[in-house]
């Protein structure tokens, strides 16, 4: 698998920029931010996402997608980061359905990945207990019940929870991790929007679960998990990708035209300087998010190389956005602005399954020291 | 395809007669590397004897033209060739700044003339070339040279003063930007000449660095005459040639940033410093900056992988190269200061067999010039921001 988009990989691409730039753009996130639709979404928009078969993209043809892999996922991802798209997408088919595919039992690939292929539902991932993504703090929350399980804890930062039909919930029991698929009617939900605007709530579990709920111990536990996690981390470094060169081009844009000291203030080298080593670290980031979108396709080891991909994005979507804020001055710093979005959204994507330094320590640990 | 076949199969033979057992051996030090010349200096007898056997087939320079002696391969020919070298571990059999950074201009502003006098000895390791570029007052600023050649009907007379010439006092004929001009702007009348450098009134001297020795030389010249057939191009035109030169010599020096031992920074600090009970090093702080060097690594190293894959795709590199010379530098810089972090003050050692005469010193300090050298850092982040992301100038 080589590092450059083949000709099918660009058409995608440029697709979905313009489908994206027209009709899900940074102006339609700020009348989403201003006034939320009550179902958490635009259903319409996403009817219209759903026709295009993007949300079966990476589902298998088995289960009613186009099989056409993780890259081109990926390249939609990177496209909605650019445009500020709102939509259950990262929810539902970034999380979910890779949850699903990759450690759903045959049964609940075969009622589950249609229905999102088909954008027929809004499903979401529930994992996280505490302030911080950490995967070994999870408590003990599982115990046998007759044929079935009873289940009780409350996962926080699920995103799009209250429009979710359903929930992946991984939780742990005394034998490890354990999984499970959760409707909507038997959980709570409190609702609450993040930085970003986005919705992300609360979901608190405390019901029994039939035998059929149960997800594939085996496989999550045999590293099913983190792999399903590592790519939707390759994920969310695309999305990271998209509103950091984003923020990288407005940014790039204000300093050719901001005149200051009767000068526009892009010929300054003070701020050449730091512009140009963002760009060569923009370089850097295209390249290592296409490698792990390559890697997942091409079902290599992804330990390690998934929280370096989402490190690096962390480290330079911050240093994008940051010196987004800075070079736009005084005007960066109003609501009135776009750039303000950008940095809120970043954060937040960074923070959703592990930040920078969470991920540079596993990195680390991954490498051997 | 089957042709390739041919090839391999034939190619495969020819190495296996004819590469010496000894030149099969990884290259220890700068002394095996073969750089040919009038007076070639040698680890080995049979380096020269390696080179003269490649040479014949005009496979030390196996994609230029069999017309100029070259091996006449097609890329994926000349990859084949690469892959059986590498098969059986054979050496580069010549390595010199003819093959990489003259040769090419030649073949591309040389008139023929000019490339059949020089380019078969450039092939046969015959000439060894130098670079006479920066100057005392141009460095950075290379358009600024002052270095002048008067114009004296069939030649010119040229004076004037180089620095920073790579290993002129070893090689045999130099490729020199020379002023002819100076009425008009800076990078107009510049002219690129090449010349002996056993002519009478050149003179060089070697430059200690930092480091210790260097590769290094101050060149003079003193009323040297230079025939006009030797003016590659129009004659104050040589700007065009030496920024085509140049893009050349800074892929070739944003490649070592690439080199490195077989373990990872992070794996020479744990077993140095030791780990905690998780197997994290106990040098916490240390630990976060290595993870991020090895991070940029990874990343770096991706990011060569991509653009090489889209040169293959033909899709166009341009000016954006020029963040492989800074940031392979910069990452090649925190290398070698991190290195002194991992390996404590052992590191310091400038001589001694325990130090192995304070090869790590010499490389962390030499590691510095290569922020400096082929255009700074901060040249390439002016590039960057002018040609590509085209902000103005002051």
């Amino acid at each position: 698998m080589t590092l450059v988009l083949n000709e099918e990989e660009i058409m995608l691409r440029d697709s979905a920029a313009g489908f994206l730039t027209e009709t899900a753009n940074v102006e339609a996130f700020r009348k989403h931010r201003d006034n939320p639709p009550t179902a958490g979404f635009d259903k319409a928009l996403w009817g219209s996402i759903a026709e295009m078969g993007w949300c079966g993209i990476a589902i298998d043809e088995a289960h009613g997608g186009l099989g056409y892999g993780f890259t081109g996922l990926g390249l939609i991802i990177e496209q909605m980061g650019k445009n500020l798209t709102v939509s259950p997408f990262n929810s539902t088919v970034l999380m979910a359905s890779t949850a699903i595919a990759q450690f759903g039992t045959e049964a609940q690939k075969q009622e589950w990945l249609p229905k999102i292929a088909a954008g027929d539902v809004v499903m979401s991932l529930a994992i996280q207990e505490g302030s911080h993504f950490d995967l070994d703090s999870l408590s003990t929350s599982v115990s046998m019940q007759g044929d079935g399980f009873a289940l009780k804890v409350e996962k926080r930062q699920v995103l799009d929870a209250i429009s979710a039909d359903a929930f992946v919930v991984v939780a742990k029991d005394a034998s490890g991790y354990q999984a499970f698929i959760v409707t909507a009617d038997q959980v709570s939900v409190r609702n609450q929007s993040m930085v970003d605007a986005l919705s992300s709530g609360t979901v608190v579990i405390d019901t029994r679960l039939t035998a059929e709920a149960q997800m594939d111990a085996d496989s999550l536990n045999n590293g099913g998990l983190e792999r399903a996690l590592d790519m939707m981390n390759i994920g969310l470094a695309a999305e990271l990708l998209g509103v950091s060169t984003e923020a990288f081009e407005l940014t790039v844009g204000y300093l050719r035209e901001r005149k200051q000291f009767g000068k526009v203030i892009g010929s300054f080298q003070g701020l050449q300087h730091r512009a140009a080593d963002l760009f060569a670290e923009l370089e850097l980031c295209k390249a290592i998010v296409l490698k792990g979108l390559r890697a997942v396709d091409a079902g290599e080891d992804l330990s390690g190389l998934a929280s370096a991909v989402k490190a690096k994005l962390a480290q330079i979507s911050q240093r994008a956005t940051n010196e987004g804020i800075q070079m736009h001055g005084g005007i960066g710093m109003t609501d009135e602005y776009n750039i303000g979005f950008f940095i809120k959204r970043a954060r937040v994507l960074e923070h959703t399954l592990g930040d920078f330094h969470y991920h540079l320590d596993r990195y680390a640990v991954q490498g051997g020291f | 395809m089957s042709d390739l076949n041919t090839f391999r199969t034939e190619a495969r033979a020819w190495l296996e007669a004819n590469c010496p057992e000894s030149m099969r051996v990884p290259i220890r030090s700068f002394e095996d590397i073969y750089n040919g010349g009038r007076n070639p200096e040698m680890s080995h007898p049979d380096q020269k004897v390696w080179c003269d056997r490649m040479a014949e087939r005009g496979w030390t320079v196996p994609e230029w033209p069999k017309a100029y002696g070259g091996g006449g391969l097609n890329k994926e020919e000349a990859k084949v060739l690469r892959e059986e070298m590498a098969r059986i571990g054979a050496r580069p059999a010549l390595d010199s700044f003819g093959i990489s950074m003259l040769g090419p201009a030649l073949l591309k502003f040389g008139n023929e003339e000019q490339k059949l006098e020089h380019l078969p000895p450039i092939v046969r390791g015959e000439i060894r070339w130098c670079q006479g570029y920066s100057e005392p007052n141009a460095g950075s600023d290379l358009a600024s040279l002052a270095t002048r050649a008067e114009d004296k009907g069939d030649h010119y007379i040229v004076n004037g003063q180089k620095i920073w010439t790579s290993y002129a006092n070893k090689a045999d004929w130099i490729f020199c930007l020379v002023r002819t001009d100076n009425t008009g702007s800076k990078h107009e009348g510049i002219s690129f000449v090449l010349f002996d450098m056993a002519t009478p009134g050149v003179t060089t001297r070697p430059i200690k660095l930092i480091s210790g020795s260097s590769p290094f030389c101050e060149t003079f010249f003193d009323d040297v005459p230079v025939l006009k057939k030797n003016l590659v191009g129009e004659e104050g035109k040589g700007w065009t040639i030496a920024k085509y030169l140049l893009t050349h010599e800074r892929e070739m020096i944003s490649s070592f940033g690439a080199a490195g031992g077989k373990k990872t920074l992070g794996q020479r600090a744990a077993e140095n410093m030791g780990t905690d009970a998780s197997g994290r090093l106990r040098a916490g702080t240390l630990r976060s900056v290595i993870a991020q060097y090895q991070l940029d690594t990874l990343a770096f190293a991706a990011t060569m992988e991509k653009v090489t894959a889209e040169a293959k795709a033909g899709q166009g590199l341009g000016p954006a190269s020029s963040i492989f010379k800074y940031y392979g530098t910069e990452l090649n810089k925190r290398r070698n200061e991190l290195l002194l972090s991992v390996e404590g003050e052992s590191a310091l050692g400038w001589s001694g067999e325990e130090y192995n005469e304070g090869e790590i010193a010499r490389a962390w300090l030499r590691s510095k010039g290569n922020s400096i050298e082929g255009g700074t850092s901060e040249v390439q982040l002016n590039i960057v921001a002018k040609r590509v992301l085209g902000l103005p100038d002051a």
